[in-house]
């Protein structure tokens, strides 16, 4: 049976990395990540994981250990946030071109300066174009079980591609959440072992990661571009097959009482919740509100989008990061993109909000849909609106 | 490699581009890479060998007479065989002349 525990979300994903029987863990520890990795090493030092736990003296190192052990066959698990995000940037698109399986959870954070360590997206939309398949966990069994469906699907061999598994930071790594754990057996059943198609070894020996000319470049990019839509399918596949076999659903986009609302809200991660709530409370007043939460990040899931908003008069999305001297938030601009040749769609109109770890109460949303259908009502001077700044 | 490089399509290359012929970078022409070029004068060489020491494409073979000289597929016309050669039997011309 599936026991159902109380345990701090980090030490759950790192139990669910051990479910996973993962091979090599390369990693370094950075707030509010750190409990991930530290239960992990304790797990290997105990004895209770076997896998090569390896210490590296930064997260670019980490990520590139990764790369190594991911290359050679290895199931290879690491985690980061904010900072530690970005001081990979550069391996991580190495690990996703190379086609390189390795599943990362991110505790998101936001960037420095002024130094922060608590919880918004800005390390996750700086690494949006990675080529990293990336998924967005709302509370501490959402994140368990994409962990599990992380390693199911990068490593499928027709997909082959690292993965993300996004968590807010604080507000998901460091609360004690009821988790149930699946049997291990029922998680052997569900991850078949990981075969690279073409590992190193001394015997068959390849080049990775060759010198690409640009006579080669294009085709390459392309066929990443290609392999990642592709994923699509798999992604659904896997998220189906986990739901028969543990009874958690998950869709690219999940809605929450969106289907006749004339006003929908827009999120990704754990403010969903609070999201939900307020949600209740609006539809409770008689109001036409309802809440559409991006679950997967990339590959963008524009068809599930498209129709879940297509009714709605009014789409309010809220970013956690700003895009400088852009369009505001990131979410927004992609939303807008994918809507932009429907002929039935909503107004989108653009909040940022809940930056470095600023709350955002069930009354806060109240209030930005209240300000979000003035604004469509009415129009602004601005291209978005930052949600609860002291003016 | 199947086809050469200019020919392959995004469909036919291997998972992450991974190179599955060892060896294979002998095909790679570095040579077109050159703005000047090597000429001899081998009537001065002493065949010592310090330009294929130094040589850091490692292109430079002994021909059939036994001097040491230039593989052009691959040579990038660096320039430090002429720089070294003790008795100065390698000229550097500018590519475009004969």
């Amino acid at each position: 049976m599936a026991k159902r525990v109380g345990i701090e979300v980090s030490l759950a994903v790192a139990e669910a990395a051990q479910l996973a029987n993962v091979d090599v863990v390369a990693a370094y520890p950075i707030t509010p990540q750190t409990h991930i990795v530290e239960h992990l090493a304790e797990l290997v030092a105990n004895g209770e994981l076997d896998a090569a736990y390896i210490p590296v003296e930064s997260e670019h190192s980490a990520m590139s250990a990764c790369l190594g052990s991911s290359a050679v066959g290895a199931r290879t698990f690491t985690a980061t946030a904010g900072q530690g995000l970005e001081l990979m940037h550069e391996v991580l698109y190495v690990a996703s071109s190379m086609r390189l399986p390795v599943v990362m959870a991110v505790a998101n954070r936001a960037l420095s300066a002024p130094l922060s360590v608590w919880g918004d997206h800005s390390d996750v939309m700086a690494v949006r174009d990675t080529g990293w398949i990336q998924i967005f966990a709302e509370n501490g069994q959402e994140a368990v079980d994409n962990v599990l469906c992380a390693f199911r699907i990068g490593e499928d061999p027709r997909v082959l591609l690292p993965v993300m598994v996004h968590l807010d930071g604080f507000y998901l790594s460091h609360m004690i959440e009821p988790i149930v754990f699946p049997e291990p057996s029922q998680v052997d059943k569900f991850l078949p072992l990981f075969k690279y198609p073409m590992p190193l070894h001394p015997d068959r020996p390849v080049t990775m990661g060759a010198f690409g000319p640009p006579i080669i470049y294009s085709e390459a990019k392309k066929a990443q571009e290609v392999n990642l839509e592709a994923a699509r399918e798999v992604i659904l596949q896997g998220w189906d097959e986990f739901g028969k076999t543990f009874k958690r659903y998950y869709s690219p986009v999940e809605q929450y009482r969106s289907e006749d609302a004339k006003v929908l809200l827009l999120t990704l991660g754990s403010f969903s919740e609070t999201a939900m709530t307020a949600v209740d409370k609006l539809r409770g007043e008689g109001k036409s509100v309802g809440l559409v939460r991006i679950r997967l990040w990339r590959p963008f899931p524009f068809a599930e989008l498209r129709q879940a908003v297509r009714n709605a008069g009014v789409l309010i999305v809220l970013d956690r990061a700003i895009s400088f001297g852009g369009p505001g938030g990131p979410v927004c601009s992609e939303v807008r993109s994918a809507l932009y040749g429907e002929d039935k769609k909503p107004k989108v109109i653009g909040f940022v909000g809940g930056l470095g770890g600023r709350d955002i109460t069930p009354a806060g949303f109240e209030e930005i849909v209240k300000k979000g259908i003035n604004i469509a009502e009415k129009g602004s001077e601005n291209e978005f609106e930052i949600y609860g700044v002291r003016e | 490699m199947t086809k050469p490089e200019g020919e392959l399509t995004w469909r036919d290359l291997e998972i992450g581009s991974i190179v599955t012929e060892p060896g294979n970078a002998s095909q790679y022409q570095t040579g077109n890479w050159r703005s000047q070029r090597p000429t001899y004068d081998f009537r001065k060489c002493i065949k010592c060998g310090l330009c294929q020491i130094f040589c850091p494409e490692g292109c430079i073979e002994q021909n059939a007479d036994e001097y040491f000289e230039a593989n052009l597929f691959y040579c990038k016309g660096c320039g430090i065989c002429a720089r070294e050669c003790p008795t100065g039997v390698v000229t550097m011309v500018e590519e475009e002349e004969e």
